[in-house]
């Protein structure tokens, strides 16, 4: 870190370090290391087969996927920034989109069905962060119990039964979140809802570096005894950190019904792993009070390439799970040499 | 006649069975700096947790200027009377820039709640170069684990002079810092105390302590066992020979200089 802000010494060296991009790699080597890894598994899929990885309907299923992810992902850089974890939103993205799907299923109007969800989102958000902030528990339990426990509320009120919705593809909030794009020829056939998950990226960074918010549950997760002694309620910004997770969960689980068309009792349930390797692929350390939005949104684009490019390069799906443990394997590697550790 | 500035009155705190502070009243008038000096234990960072908002008293009141404090004492409030504390500890998030840290939890904001970074990269500046961080090496985008001890002090210093304290807190100011290090420190409470604010310290170094404070005030074991004007005291080696007398008397005997 020291190096990028030394002045230049009499000696002139190959390399200014004043250069504004070279500072500005360094300030972003977390994220950029995430997108070095990501550009070399894609380089080492198309060497393998090149003719499925320049073809860009390759991608477009990796992006039907990868926004679902994405809205977990972003949230989840801010809980383990702030010092803590969160196990317990798949089941809050299963039990919104329940609310979701039930309220649709009597007939109410789409738009009007999101409210409850993510009201309930914020709920849940609220309830959790109670627990592990004004109650004191552990994280990693609490949120753990939350998860059988509301999985557990979604299986006793539906006895295991799925709500199907097959005119789904007519409302006009399908045709809004999850569409193809027509109109524009050059990106035709694009998922819509890739565009609403860069976008929640692009939210989550602001929040995350420019606004109050972000900045305090990072200096939370840095030093509470510090954000204490400065003022700042280090309760409260964790239960919004908790609060901000519910209302992604929920997108996340609304999303998940609009591309399935249908809610199972299941729903969510698969985000669990996949969303916790993308945020520490990405480059998010583990020990908090710093994280990095973007890295990990490419580390979520990694997890979704895998099973992709596993399968592509003509391996069976034996093979995925190897893979994945490889890639998060290596990469914490990469972003351990890559930059310095303070704590 | 000198104006009381901030008074404390009966001021009593436990932790559980511990009572670290008994009824402990004091003041900081105007311009002048006191030296809180105690053993280890005496309850001297807890006073200063007080002072700073980071704890409230379980009992006894606090004035500021002359009017007793409303409601739950607390940061925002300490803040907004124009107290701002030194922490021991530096109260630094060390993986974060110098310009967060001064802003801690009171970022320029503007549209939204945005912060304006620009804003606060220039006014750190601007108050690296006057606290005297003269070496070019650190901008306020540089992360404070980089930094040495004494330029994190300087951080924290930074930040306390920045919000223009009328009270400025120090917890042991000087632990762990150089020869000159500490002579810096002591210029910028005198300075603080020529523009006017006025300046409590802890120091373990009593003939520091000695040197720079107008007034004295003692702590042992969770009381003020005295409090007494520089002109009162004849020299550094008579306060070192008060507190050993309190180390061995009881309670009950307050020993009068």
């Amino acid at each position: 870190m020291n190096a990028a802000t030394t002045p230049l010494p009499t000696t002139p060296r190959p390399r200014s370090n004043n250069s504004t991009a070279l500072r500005w790699f360094k300030r972003n080597r977390r994220a950029m290391s995430a997108l070095v890894i990501l550009i070399i598994m894609l380089t080492i899929f198309t060497i393998i087969n090149p003719r499925v990885f320049t073809n860009p309907i390759t991608y477009r299923s990796i992006f039907i996927s990868l926004p679902i992810s994405l809205f977990v992902v972003v949230p989840m850089v801010f809980i383990v920034a702030s010092g803590e974890i969160d196990l317990s939103f798949p089941a809050t993205a299963g039990i919104t989109s329940w609310v979701f799907a039930a309220a649709m299923r009597d007939g109410w109007d789409p738009f009007a069905a999101l409210i409850p969800a993510l009201f309930l989102g914020v709920i849940v958000g609220v309830f959790v962060g109670t627990l592990v902030t004004y109650v004191g528990l552990s994280s990693l339990v609490a949120t753990l119990g939350m998860n059988f426990l509301m999985r557990g509320i979604i299986n006793m009120g539906t006895e295991g039964v799925a709500i199907q919705f097959p005119q789904m593809r007519e409302t006009f909030m399908w045709q809004m979140f999850v569409g193809r794009i027509e109109d524009f020829p050059w990106m035709r056939g694009f998922p819509v809802h890739m565009i609403w998950g860069i976008l929640f990226v692009l939210l989550g960074w602001v929040l995350f570096n420019r606004h109050k918010f972000g900045t305090q549950v990072q200096i939370v997760g840095d030093n509470p005894d510090s954000a204490t002694e400065m003022g700042i309620n280090v309760k409260r910004v964790k239960i919004r950190a908790y609060v901000f997770m519910g209302i992604g969960a929920a997108c996340a689980g609304v999303l998940s019904v609009l591309i399935n068309q249908n809610w199972w009792p299941t729903t969510g349930d698969g985000l669990l792993l996949p969303t916790l390797a993308a945020v520490f692929v990405g480059g998010t350390p583990t020990w908090g009070g710093i994280g990095t939005v973007i890295g990990s949104a490419f580390g979520g684009g990694i997890i979704a390439s895998i099973e992709t490019g596993i399968i592509a390069a003509g391996l069976t799906g034996y093979v995925t799970q190897f893979f994945n443990g490889l890639v998060i394997i290596l990469s914490l590697i990469g972003h351990r040499f890559n930059g310095p550790r303070y704590r | 006649m000198t104006q009381r500035l901030v008074e404390l009155k009966e001021i009593t705190k436990s932790f559980g069975n511990v009572n670290a502070l008994t009824r402990v009243t004091m003041h900081i008038d105007k311009a002048e700096i006191v030296g809180l000096i105690g053993d280890n234990g005496a309850g001297k960072s807890t006073l200063i947790k007080i002072l700073s908002g980071v704890h409230s008293p379980d009992s006894g009141e606090i004035r500021v200027r002359g009017k007793q404090v409303e409601g739950r004492w607390t940061v925002e409030k300490a803040h907004s009377a124009g107290i701002e504390t030194v922490h021991q500890d530096r109260a630094l998030a060390v993986q974060h820039t110098i310009q967060r840290n001064i802003f801690m939890g009171r970022e320029i904001t503007g549209f939204l709640g945005l912060i304006r970074v620009k804003k606060q990269y220039e006014e750190a500046e601007r108050l690296m170069r006057e606290i005297g961080f003269t070496s070019k090496v650190f901008t306020p985008d540089s992360v404070v684990a980089t930094l040495s001890g004494g330029e994190r002090q300087g951080v924290a210093i930074a930040r306390a002079l920045y919000f223009e304290a009328e009270l400025l807190v120090l917890d042991e100011p000087t632990t762990a810092l150089s020869l000159t290090e500490t002579q810096k420190v002591y210029s910028f409470m005198l300075a603080a105390k020529d523009k006017g604010s006025s300046v409590l310290f802890i120091s373990h170094n009593i003939f520091h302590a000695y040197d720079i404070a107008d007034r004295f005030v003692i702590l042992d074991r969770g009381t003020v066992v005295m409090s007494a004007n520089k002109s009162e005291i004849e020299s550094a080696e008579r306060l070192v020979q008060y507190m050993k007398d309190f180390a061995h008397a009881g309670h009950s005997h307050e020993v009068k200089p």
